[in-house]
């Protein structure tokens, strides 16, 4: 049977590579390599902070923000997944993780979020934009980690930039999304009134959208999550060592015992990040209303009940 | 494309067929007067919507000009268009598209915010445009927490807050209940007696349009079809589309006294006596004549009383009535009914008690009949 492969055959394959390896690598890689510096500044502070935060602090704290944000519940899950964590031996490997994935986070944060307004801003940009964002969520994350280990190196920053690059279209789609369905009699309204586009943005658009955004905040979140094992392939270190060692050495129960650390830090921080979107208005309780409230939880109680009963 | 075929003569449809345009308004100039309410009224479709958003420029005219002080809204500068809109042109919605996540006073404040008035000043005149509304106790509440009509006061608070010299209502009741509809008209026309704002006012409403409009003009396919006051519209509609709109209207509601007023056949008591009393009367063709004292309406004589005491040869002062009905020549048509129950003629006196005209029993109901003469 006849194919155009009898007649044609294209160097497909070659061609990617003479662009990676003799164009891109040798005159970009100090541009890669210094677009590295602010990722490496926040993950070593990051890192550095909660390493050097003793278990039982980070614990409760995150147990209080679980039970200011998402409830009673949610805190309780926290305090028994966190001190399981401890006790199987995985806590330094936990923290590295989040200190990985809130950096990845962070970054797609600041990155999507404007990407995100320009798109719903602009027609044009929106079209640009969305074939791109198919193209990275759909290319398999085994693809990009070659160039970026030529552009980038080995290590855990290169790690964090394939996990923003896996994480970053939720949060662009759903801020786009976010406020173009922002309803128009409300834009028109501030629109009467006078507003700038930047007043409508910060006074109008972006507060509505707001639910939305954290939605796609919360899924960013969950795909860098799910990105910490494949980061490990070139040399993050984390849980998703522990996972990668264990699959190496055929070692069920240590590949396990990473896997179920991924779990439970992602039960957590979804539960947590999905109830901050749901609220009326995102505000975090301030230090001192979550010290008054740590010390007031028994007090407060009994009066809490007779109001309700009065 | 879509104006030189609206220039050549082609209808609506037409246009649409061929350019896949839709003509929103065409070839419509008005003059609102300082001061008045101004009722656009038309049915859905008719345009009204997209007029009332040229004015502050939500919708770009493609042809033609909107003076606001002499300044032309539809070809000016995004600058000036917004310094217009924030210190000249506020606007009440349909839907009262208050901001769900700011509260009442911000909501009310938000055109201040934006003109980048300071947070004290500001939280002191939302609370002056609720207190004008009769919600100053609701500042802190969220929208959603209040009821459909209070919702709307709260977007009448919010136009009225940044003070403008022109609000521009848009259906701002149609989305009310009937009572609270009302209760809402009466309202504005309470807040209009002392802020004399320059109002245009949407409505699909006929009755609504006549409650309120000083001047009424009435919307169809895009084009203004009648100019005129409330009784002007139903005294005198344009073409059969206005008079099919009338028909039901309750035309005691819309007429005042003075439209069927006649120029008082009066005598002087001074200088009249009996006979000249009934050839006056005859002579105007008059069931009945007011008699004044000097400047002073002194009562009435009905013909019959008149010749049955010439007959007895009684004095003219004698026969003269001092129970006669009165109004005021602003008095609509359905305060007459029950004076001209009396079957006399009713003395039309202004502030100062002097007769300016007589409104007969008879042209109450002729007027309310829709009879012309």
């Amino acid at each position: 049977m006849w194919s155009p492969a009898d007649i044609l055959s294209l160097p497909f394959a070659d061609w990617v590579n003479s662009l990676v390896r003799d164009w891109l690598v040798p005159n970009f890689r100090p541009f890669f390599r210094s677009m590295q510096w602010p990722i490496t500044q926040v993950l070593n502070g990051l890192s550095a902070f909660l390493n050097a935060t003793p278990m039982l602090v980070f614990t409760s704290a995150l147990a209080l923000i679980a039970w200011r944000t998402a409830g009673r519940g949610v805190a309780l899950f926290t305090l028994v997944a966190l001190s399981f964590i401890d006790v199987i031996g995985l806590w330094p490997e936990t923290m590295t993780t989040l200190a990985m994935v809130v950096t990845a986070v962070l970054f797609c944060v600041v990155i999507g979020i404007p990407l995100g307004i320009a798109a719903a801003r602009s027609d044009i940009f929106r079209a640009v934009m969305r074939p791109l964002l198919d193209i990275m969520q759909t290319i398999p994350s085994f693809v990009y980690l070659v160039p970026i280990v030529m552009l980038f190196g080995v290590g855990v920053v290169p790690g964090i930039i394939a996990t923003i690059i896996f994480a970053l279209p939720p949060i662009i789609r759903l801020t786009d999304l976010g406020i173009r369905n922002v309803r128009k009699d409300l834009t028109e309204a501030a629109t009467a009134f006078g507003a700038t586009p930047w007043q409508m943005l910060v006074e109008v658009q972006f507060p509505l959208a707001l639910r939305t955004v954290m939605a796609g905040l919360n899924q960013t979140l969950m795909l860098a999550l799910s990105m910490v094992v494949i980061a490990a392939l070139i040399g993050a270190g984390g849980l998703g060592l522990t996972v990668f060692t264990g699959l190496g050495r055929l070692d069920v129960g240590n590949a396990t015992a990473g896997g179920v650390g991924i779990v439970l830090l992602a039960i957590i921080l979804d539960r947590i990040s999905q109830a901050m979107g749901e609220k009326r208005t995102v505000r975090g309780p301030s230090l001192l209303e979550t010290i008054r409230s740590l010390f007031s939880l028994r007090a407060a109680r009994p009066s809490e009940e007779a109001e309700r009963a009065g | 494309m879509a104006l030189s075929l609206l220039s050549s003569g082609k209808s609506k449809d037409q246009i649409y067929e061929t350019t896949g345009q839709a003509v929103g308004v065409h070839d419509v100039t008005f003059t609102v007067v300082e001061g008045e309410i101004f009722v656009v009224m038309g049915l859905s479709g008719s345009g009204k919507s997209t007029l009332v958003r040229m004015i502050n420029g939500l919708i770009k005219p493609s042809a033609g000009e909107i003076l606001i002080d002499g300044m032309d809204v539809a070809n000016c500068s995004e600058e000036d268009l917004r310094n217009i809109r924030r210190e000249k042109v506020a606007m009440v919605f349909q839907h009262f598209a208050l901001f769900p996540h700011k509260t009442v006073a911000e909501n009310v404040a938000f055109g201040l915010k934006i003109r980048g008035v300071k947070q004290a000043e500001r939280r002191e005149r939302a609370q002056a445009a609720l207190e004008q509304v009769g919600l100053g106790a609701r500042a802190d509440s969220y929208p959603d927490e209040l009821s459909g009509g209070m919702q709307q006061r709260v977007g009448l608070a919010r136009g009225l807050a940044s003070e403008p010299e022109i609000l521009l209502m848009d259906e701002p009741f149609s989305a009310l209940d009937p009572l609270i509809r009302s209760d809402m008209q009466q309202e504005l026309l309470e807040l209009q007696r002392s802020l004399r704002k320059t109002i245009v006012f949407i409505t699909h409403d006929l009755n609504e349009a006549l409650t309120l409009g000083n001047t009424i003009a009435i919307m169809r396919n895009g084009a203004i079809v009648q100019t005129g006051s409330a009784e002007e519209i139903v005294g005198s509609p344009a073409d059969d589309y206005v008079s099919a709109f009338t028909r039901d209207i309750d035309r005691s509601l819309v007429f005042k006294a003075d439209s069927i007023a006649r120029a008082p056949g009066t005598i002087d008591i001074g200088s009249n006596d009996l006979s000249s009393a009934i050839a006056r009367m005859e002579q105007v063709g008059a069931d009945a004549v007011h008699v004044l004292d000097g400047d002073r309406l002194a009562g009435v004589i009905t013909y019959q009383a008149a010749n049955a005491a010439f007959r007895d040869g009684m004095t003219l002062e004698s026969v003269v009535s001092h129970d006669f009905p009165t109004a005021s020549p602003q008095a609509r048509l359905f305060d007459l009914y029950p004076l001209a129950g009396a079957g006399l003629p009713i003395a039309l006196t202004d502030e100062t008690g002097r007769l300016t005209g007589v409104v007969r029993p008879q042209d109450v109901f002729r007027q309310l009949a829709g009879e012309r003469e």
